[in-house]
């Protein structure tokens, strides 16, 4: 069975990509991604508050309460370079493509078109294939019209491509009031693909502190449904690639996306939860689907399910919704 | 000393300048902190862990000891076991060492001891300069070598390291403390060859081959007879002999090596001087400058400056005088209190009566000599001082056995100065600098001078004042630089240029009293040039006019915040200073800026150098010349230090000092031993917080959680009853008690907002949140200014109340905030983790207790000058506090117990006997209350003062015994209180000896896991993985568990607590461990500002620390054990994070994740593991059946 794919010009020996998680930490970490099976590595976000927070923290340990008081000039030896740039991340790039045979792609997570975007360079000169860009912005501010955060978009993409010449895949969250129209907007400013979509974690309320409480939580298999739609929608309609991340955790899953239009299925929750052995077992299992179903390759159903190409172009639209209401009224 | 431009320029300290010569020249370290000498093994230490070499090729081993006693041990060992070693020290420390000076003497062994010369402790600590350490070492056969300068510092290191190779004696390389140590100075760099020249190897190797090896054995150490002990100390004087003519030829060898020129004795002044000073340390400098300025103006004077101390040549110095020397003035920075004169001036005496009476003639007429003392414990010592001295030394009877820098009106021995005498060229630029430790301006400074220096030809100093206070703590810098060299070892007396950082310091100092006629004012200034004149006071601008100054404005706080650099104004005021002095053309004064920014910076990460230059770039923008207008105009002025009602004392001593003018006060205002009285913190009205709490009645539950952890005392609760409230202020807040006890009381929780540091703490604990914003509790914070005078009232009304709910019992937190803190507005760092504990045990137990208090953070925030946070209850009663040392505070308290202890049982002893006179009721009363109680202690005090009363009239000589001992019936709690410096290391064997003695002592030990007062030390209880000094790639050794060494004794009460985790069990672990009659011992998590935090969420990460299960929380208590109980109690629930969710939101920690996360990857497993270990083990503890009682 030929289970090989391209996703933005990079020949993968088969679709399951491990997305941006703690998966790639370390080189044991991305060492054992590929023996499990993955076809190529999304690396752990470099985030630029990260770095930005990280070198404000030191300054501030190192400078707080200092020369002050004549006894305690300071309170900590300052001796060391401390690894607050992106050397640790852009030094594991180059060591596991190195260590590794399957593509490598940096993940760079920021909001803003400032320094962060050097990273991206370093990141190609370590050898990364190429980069995705998680652009997670939440607009808070109402005098903010939306055409001003599609433009942060377009404008930290094109400050990337006159950087690196190594392709660039989007990642974007579903939150935009014209999808179709920034995705084309991005595929014009040079984007090879388009990563659908990010998962904010959204922050839970702890009732008993009255306190806003971050809470991670993984992803469960009906999340796929929203990117498997702008997939489906998208597809065929711009120059472009996709990958489907959140809620790719099953065989089915990673079928679904491929017949919607994505060219890999990225998975991270499932593999976090019961291990990397996940890869094979799903390889596995397509396979054997495949065959049963008499597929040659995955590249032959790609998109076989996208809007473009079913019978009822209008299951992707709203008339799909007033459907499933209707067929839960009928449960009920 | 002029410089070399040949050679490497450095602007560097003298600790700095001493421990590179010392890090170069040596094997090994063995070191151990104490100010002002911690830097130069803090040095050595972080050259050693990024490899450093000496000029042997090796870096040296630099091992931290538990006390500087264990450094001389260790030292003494790598001595004899042939290595080249050096320490450290100073003060208390050097007098630590002595046992071992006279050994390693004794055995004329090779090295070098670098002495930051400090006081020793008397009727007071004091962390500054003067020879009272060194000259108590003087007779241990040590060679003395003292440096002068910061160039001396670092030449002196190494000749004293050449001479003891040579000569074999042990050398104490010696220079002042502060403000040699401590001062910033440009000098020339020596270099490695330098070095290799100056250390001969062959004596290094020799010294290797008379140290003791199994392969050549010998023996050392014996212990000698009569017969033969004298000779054996006698056989040693040739090296003796030999030493200064060592030392002069390799001052001679140093000379053509750098042109440098030293004598053991140095000559500077007119040949033919018939007055000369003869003295040693930094005061030499200002003599200089002084003899110089003075000579040039035809007097004749000429100064000796003591390079070898000891071994003292009078061969040398009597070849050093001139002929003509009529009156030689011998000057020592030390007190020998009873002695015929202090020691210089006795060996310079000796010198010159020797030659006399040996018929020397080559003084034209015996000169007469004059001795007296100076700049004690840093006091100034200035040109206009050595000019009074010479001009007393005119006088046909001048006065002997003189001070000279003070006014001693009670033995009448202080010699008179002309305070406006100045030597100051007119060709240096004098810049001072008024800032906060916060604002970052003592570190910009330090970065000018260096640019200044290093950049420029211009020679530079500088100089640093700090404060007694660490929260709100004020800094004042002096920087000079000029085209000739700076001899000013005093702080500038007129000064081109002014800087006030702080708006606010116009109001509380005399910013102005510095500068100079047509100087230069720069002011951070929320005002813009034209309206900032109305808000200045009155006397300022009179001074301003008077003295025709420039003044600029800048809004330093609005360019700060704009580049997101929060209070960080440094960068902002130091561009500010390069513009206005013009030192540097302005695109390289912006250009050296940035490059020091990025030195300084660097490693810290880009983003913050960016945010940095951002505000570099943007000062100048701001920067605005202020027209003065030619009249005063403001209708306010200086407030006065304290208000009219306060004590004779605190407004004729505790003001002046508050107010910066100590300096003036004679001797007579002073106490002669060094007692002082309680509660004058009240009087100094700080005003440092922006913001302060304020508290929200409709939201309020009353649990006295803020009250809890309050670190300054400046939140306090009440209840009273209703009519209390007549005259209260109008906005005075209240509400009504919830206490079922307490119906129809009243309750308010009142914040003095003068006092408060607005550290947030109490904000961070309350658990009241408004529901339909909860964001609003019951306590918030808001902008101090605006409610500043309304709550000035109400603080002193809600003072004027009398505490409520003495029926209560105060066994909950929620009725203990209701108790008068008897620790109030101390010191300490804002958020402070320790203050908290102590203000507890003053609230619970302070009308009844002594404190004995180890030496650091503790002593000083609890007992520095000006003012005194220990106060009393309306009845005058309060805890009674002293500090001895650093190593022997359980001893110290344990003395205490034994006084009290006997002095109760004497009483007791005559009450039986006055029985009769007492009477049969008030006597069993007197002997048999139980006083384990609160109730019961009041009920005894109200029988010791009807004893009193019975006994007024008789005056038999047992009765006045009972009446001197009679108070020490009331019980009495002795609270032995230290940080984990004293506890874990340098007071460990004392502090184990107590607990020991099944004594009834308490013992707090404040733990945070660091020397904090010195500067973040790693002690034996800093933990695994955690970076701190001596420890810089992270501890790699466990914490010792204090505790369970404890338990081991069975009767020794011992809990581990957590205020911040649990509040309720802090408290209870107080009331038990005071309750139990033997020893107790409380270990308190005090999170600290050397953990790397923000202060605000100190109580949060005690939190981290329990749920972590880093410190969990149990009681051991004897007494259950007795009653057949397990006595452990684990308090706390197993771990519910992870180690890494506690120490990651850490500087100490995270320090380490970045700078080498490989290292603190494997030391957080291994920290980790040691945790559940450690769980595991409590568990198993307090599981454990209890043996059944015997029957």
């Amino acid at each position: 069975m030929d289970l090989s794919t391209e996703y933005m010009g990079l020949k993968l020996k088969n679709p399951i990509v491990p997305s941006a998680s703690p998966l790639s930490r370390g080189l044991d970490a991305i060492r054992k991604l590929e023996d499990a099976g993955a076809a190529a590595v999304v690396m752990y976000s470099l985030f630029e508050e990260q770095i930005t927070l990280d070198s404000f923290y030191i300054a501030y340990y190192l400078t707080h309460g200092t020369e002050s008081y004549a006894e305690s000039l300071n309170y900590f030896p300052d001796v060391y370079s401390y690894d607050i740039g992106p050397d640790e991340y852009v030094n594991l790039i180059r060591r596991a493509k190195e260590a590794v045979d399957i593509p490598i792609i940096g993940s760079l997570n920021g909001v803003s078109a400032g320094g962060w975007t050097d990273y991206a360079c370093l990141i190609e000169e370590a050898g990364a294939d190429a980069i995705e860009l998680n652009v997670y912005y939440i607009p808070t501010n109402p005098d903010m019209p939306s055409s001003e955060v599609e433009a942060m978009y377009i404008d930290t993409l094109r400050s990337i491509k006159r950087l690196v010449s190594i392709p660039i895949a989007m990642k974007l969250s579903p939150y935009f009031s014209s999808t179709s129209y920034i995705a084309r907007r991005l595929a014009q400013a040079g984007a090879s693909a388009l990563v659908l979509f990010n998962r904010f974690y959204q922050p839970d309320l702890d009732l008993e502190r009255l306190e806003v409480a971050p809470r991670l939580v993984l992803s469960e298999s009906d999340e796929l449904r929203l990117p498997l739609r702008w997939v489906a929608i998208l597809y065929g309609r711009l120059p472009i690639d996709f990958a489907i991340t959140s809620g790719v955790h099953t065989y089915q899953d990673a079928l679904k996306a491929m017949m919607a239009g994505a060219k890999i299925a990225m998975m991270a929750s499932e593999l976090l939860k019961n291990g990397l052995g996940r890869i094979e077992e799903i390889l596995a299992e397509m396979t054997r689907w495949m065959e049963e179903h008499e597929y040659d390759s995955v590249k032959q159903m790609i998109g076989s399910l996208s809007q473009k190409h079913v019978a009822e172009p209008a299951a992707f639209e709203r008339a799909n919704y007033m459907r499933t209401l209707g067929s839960y009224r009928t449960a009920v | 000393m002029s410089i070399n431009e040949n050679r490497q320029q450095v602007t560097i300290d003298a600790n700095e300048a001493a421990a590179y010569v010392a890090h170069k020249t040596n094997e090994v370290a063995a070191i151990y902190p104490i100010t002002p000498s911690s830097p130069m093994g803090e040095l050595v230490d972080a050259w050693a862990v990024v490899g450093e070499q000496n000029i042997w090729g090796m870096a040296p081993i630099v091992r931290e000891m538990q006390s500087e006693g264990g450094a001389a041990g260790a030292v003494h060992g790598t001595l004899q076991a042939g290595s080249l070693t050096t320490t450290f020290t100073a003060s208390q420390g050097l007098l630590l060492m002595l046992p071992n000076l006279f050994k390693i003497a004794g055995e004329l062994t090779s090295t070098v001891f670098h002495i930051a010369a400090r006081t020793v402790a008397t009727h007071a600590l004091s962390i500054f300069g003067d020879h009272g350490d060194v000259m108590a070492a003087r007779t241990t056969g040590w060679a003395m070598l003292f440096g002068n300068s910061v160039q001396e510092a670092m030449d002196f290191a190494l000749i004293a390291q050449a001479s003891t190779l040579r000569s074999r004696v042990p050398f104490l390389h010696i220079f002042d403390g502060f403000r040699t140590s401590h001062e910033v100075m440009k000098i020339e760099k020596l270099t490695q060859d330098d070095m290799r020249a100056m250390i001969d190897d062959e004596l290094v190797r020799d010294h290797r081959r008379r140290a003791l090896s199994p392969d050549h054995p010998v023996m050392r150490g014996t212990a000698q007879n009569p017969d033969v002990f004298f000779q054996s100390r006698e056989r040693a004087n040739s090296y003796y002999a030999q030493t200064p003519g060592i030392v002069q030829s390799e001052m001679e060898k140093f000379e053509a090596l750098t042109g440098r020129r030293y004598r053991l004795f140095d000559y500077i002044g007119s040949p033919d001087a018939e007055r000369v000073l003869v003295l040693m340390g930094s005061g030499c400098e200002a003599a200089e400058e002084t003899v110089e300025y003075l000579v040039a103006r035809g007097e004749n004077v000429g100064l000796v400056k003591v390079r070898l101390f000891r071994p003292f040549s009078c061969e040398h110095l009597l070849a050093a005088l001139p002929q003509a020397v009529k009156t030689i003035v011998a000057l020592d920075r030390t007190k020998e209190p009873g002695s015929a004169g202090e020691p210089l001036y006795q060996d310079v005496v000796t010198a010159i009566s020797e030659s006399a009476m040996s018929g020397d003639s080559r003084f034209s007429n015996t000169p007469r000599v004059i001795g007296g003392r100076y700049g004690l414990a840093s006091k100034e010592f200035t040109p206009a001082m050595v000019k009074a001295l010479f001009d007393e030394a005119k006088k046909p009877v001048p006065r002997n056995h003189f001070c000279i820098g003070i006014v001693d009106d009670v033995t009448f021995t202080s010699i008179p100065y002309d305070p406006d005498f100045s030597t100051e060229p007119a060709d240096q630029v004098r810049a001072v600098f008024w800032g906060l430790g916060a604002d970052g301006t003592v570190s910009a400074n330090k970065n000018s001078i260096k640019i200044i220096g290093e950049e420029t030809p211009n020679y530079a100093q500088g100089y640093f004042v700090y404060d007694s206070k660490k929260a709100g703590a004020v800094t004042v810098s002096h920087l000079r630089f000029g085209p000739r060299p700076i001899h000013s070892t005093y702080l500038i007396q007129r000064a081109s240029f002014v800087a006030v950082h702080q708006f606010n310091f116009l109001e509380r100092y005399r910013v102005l009293d510095t500068a100079e006629e047509g100087a230069t004012l720069l002011l951070n200034s929320p005002y813009a040039a034209e309206e900032v004149w109305d808000h200045l006071p009155a006397s300022v601008q009179q001074e301003i006019i008077s003295r025709r100054l420039k003044l600029y404005v800048i809004d330093a706080y609005a360019v700060a915040k704009s580049a997101q650099l929060g209070v960080r104004i440094n960068t902002i005021m130091q561009t500010c200073f390069f513009a206005l002095s013009g030192v540097l053309p302005h695109d390289e004064a912006i250009a050296r800026i940035k490059d020091s920014i990025k030195k300084t910076y660097g490693k810290r990460g880009e983003p913050v150098i960016r945010q940095n230059y951002a505000a570099v770039d943007a000062a100048l923008a701001h920067l605005q010349e202020v027209q003065i207008p030619a009249a005063v105009t403001s209708l306010f002025d200086l407030p006065e230090t304290v208000p009219a009602e306060a004590p004779k004392f605190v407004r004729d001593v505790t003001a002046p000092l508050i107010a910066g003018r100590g300096d003036a006060l004679p001797v007579s205002a002073f106490p002669v031993d060094g007692t002082y009285p309680l509660g004058t913190a009240q009087w100094e009205k700080r005003n440092i917080a922006k913001e302060v709490p304020v508290w929200e009645t409709d939201l309020c539950i009353q649990c006295g959680k803020c009250v809890m952890v309050c670190p300054h005392s400046t939140i306090r609760a009440k209840v009273y009853d209703k009519p209390s409230l007549d005259g209260a202020p109008d906005s005075f807040k209240h509400m009504p008690a919830k206490w079922r006890e307490l119906a129809d009381q009243i309750y308010t929780i009142q914040v003095a907002v003068e006092d408060c540091t607005g550290c947030r703490l109490c904000v961070e604990v309350c658990p009241a949140k408004d529901k339909s914003h909860a964001a609003r509790k019951a306590i918030n914070m808001q902008d101090q200014l605006p409610i500043r005078e309304q709550e000035r009232k109400n603080w002193q009304f809600f003072l004027d109340l009398r505490e409520g709910g003495s029926n209560l019992r105060f066994n909950t937190v929620k009725n203990v905030q209701l108790l008068q803190p008897l620790f109030e507005f101390s010191g300490a760092c804002a958020g402070c983790g320790e203050t908290p504990y102590i203000r507890l045990l003053t609230q619970l137990f302070g009308d009844h207790t002594i404190i004995a208090n180890a030496t650091g953070c503790s002593s000083i925030y609890g007992g520095n000058l000006p003012t005194t946070p220990y106060t009393v209850n309306r009845d005058g009663m309060g805890p009674a506090w002293s500090n001895s040392l650093f190593e022997d505070n359980a001893e110290f308290g344990l003395g205490m117990r034994m006084a009290v202890d006997q002095q109760a049982a004497y009483a007791k002893h005559l009450v039986s006997e006055l029985t009769d006179l007492i009477g049969e009721a008030l006597t069993i009363s007197l002997l048999t209350v139980d006083q384990s109680t609160d109730e019961g202690i009041k009920i005894q005090r109200e029988c010791v003062n009807a004893l009193k009363a019975r006994l007024g009239g008789a005056k038999s000589p047992k009765v006045r015994d009972l009446l001197s001992v009679c108070d020490s019936m009331v019980r009495k709690s002795v609270w032995i209180v230290g940080g984990d410096g004293w506890a874990y290391d340098i007071g460990y064997g004392g502090l184990d000896h107590v607990l020991a003695s099944g004594q009834n002592v308490n013992i707090l030990v404040l733990d945070t896991e660091v020397y904090s007062n010195t500067g973040g030390q790693a002690s034996k209880a800093t933990p695994l993985g955690a970076v701190a000094k001596f420890a810089a790639g992270g501890k790699t050794t466990g914490k010792k568990d204090l505790g369970i060494s404890a338990i081991r004794y069975r009767d020794v009460y011992v809990a581990q607590v957590a205020m911040g985790a649990d509040d309720a069990h802090t408290l209870k672990a107080f009331r038990e461990a005071e309750a139990h009659t033997g020893p107790s011992l409380i270990i308190a998590y005090s999170h600290c500002i050397a953990h790397g935090i923000d202060m605000s969420l100190g109580m949060n990460q005690q939190k981290l620390a329990v749920e972590s299960g880093y410190w969990p929380l149990y009681r051991y208590d004897p007494n259950l054990a007795v009653e057949g109980r397990n006595p452990f109690q684990l308090d706390s629930k197993a771990p519910t994070k992870l180690l890494k969710d506690y120490i990651y939101t850490e500087g100490r920690y995270r320090i380490l994740q970045q700078s080498d996360p490989a290292s603190a990857r494997a030391l957080l497993e291994q920290a980790q593991e040691s945790v559940l270990d450690r769980w595991h083990q409590y568990t198993q503890l307090a599981a454990l059946e209890p043996r059944p009682l015997a029957v």
